[in-house]
């Protein structure tokens, strides 16, 4: 049976990583660039349950490990989206490049 | 090779995960691209399926297009809702990144594309939740619990971030 190859797993993995890349890089609000950072985490769950597949020895481990990263990437989330609060309430803006105030 | 039917089912998922990450990038208004990125988690999900992973395509149905779409989509409603995303960075800005981002795709793609290794048969997707299941509670018992305690600090974290200190308040109007 001629099934799909891990490298198309591992491609398919690479471009997503690389669109959250260039999201979180190139966006200016800050919601957009913390959904980038969750879209890179996911390829990196991607890699991971494909090598519990098709991996020198494949085990159930990547999938329980993509579960562990899936919980951090929601602790993340709400961490991210509080912090997004106490800022626009003070600054009242949503801009990363006016977000600077540590800068000078 | 032959189309079967689990590369037609990849083709389909992979396509459309990209275009959900490409019209995140194109789009201008924000509640669009968040929504776009919906269809990029669910087809994730699908790819999961195939790789036999059936506990963990849920568990992302569930947290990804569920609850941290919301999340986002509640911090966007809450801050500036309106907003369209203006690019202040300039066009050459813009494309030096590209041009960067493009050239750490081609580096890892060098070193993945003919990445062989022989395909073993594997029993995951027999009772897949069982499995995980008995892996995550007898050799990842701590980690699981390490885990369930930092959910917590992140939960008292976000509450103490988010909320309103009226004491400070005060003391800026005086």
């Amino acid at each position: 049976m001629t099934g799909v190859p891990l490298s198309a797993y591992l491609v398919l993995a690479l471009v997503l990583f690389c669109i959250g890349l260039y999201g979180a890089l190139v966006k200016r609000n800050v919601v957009i660039v913390l959904i980038s950072i969750e879209l890179m985490l996911n390829a990196a769950n991607i890699n991971l349950v494909a090598f519990s597949k098709f991996g020198v020895t494949p085990s159930i481990t990547g999938q329980v490990f993509s579960l562990f990263t899936i919980t951090i990437a929601a602790a993340e989330a709400a961490v991210g989206l509080a912090i997004l609060m106490a800022l626009y309430r003070n600054r009242k803006t949503v801009n990363v490049d006016e977000m600077d105030s540590m800068k000078h | 090779m032959s189309l079967s039917g689990e590369l037609i089912a990849f083709l389909g998922l992979a396509l459309v995960a990209i275009l959900g990450g490409v019209l995140l990038i194109t789009l201008t208004k924000v509640v669009h691209m968040v929504i776009a990125l919906v269809f990029t988690f669910l087809s994730i999900a699908g790819i999961y399926m195939l790789l036999s992973a059936e506990f963990v395509a849920v568990v992302q149905i569930l947290i990804y297009s569920g609850a941290i779409t919301i999340v986002m989509l509640f911090g966007i409603m809450l801050t500036k809702h309106q907003e369209r995303e203006e690019p202040s960075k300039g066009r050459w800005g813009k494309f030096s990144l590209l041009l960067a981002v493009a050239g750490f795709a081609v580096a890892v793609y060098l070193g993945i594309y003919n990445l062989h290794i022989p395909v073993q048969p594997t029993t995951l997707h027999e009772e897949n939740t069982k499995q995980i299941g008995i892996e995550l509670f007898s050799k990842y018992v701590i980690p699981f619990e390490v885990m369930s305690v930092l959910l917590l600090v992140a939960l008292v974290g976000a509450i103490v971030l988010a909320k309103k200190d009226d004491k400070d308040e005060e003391g800026d109007q005086l």
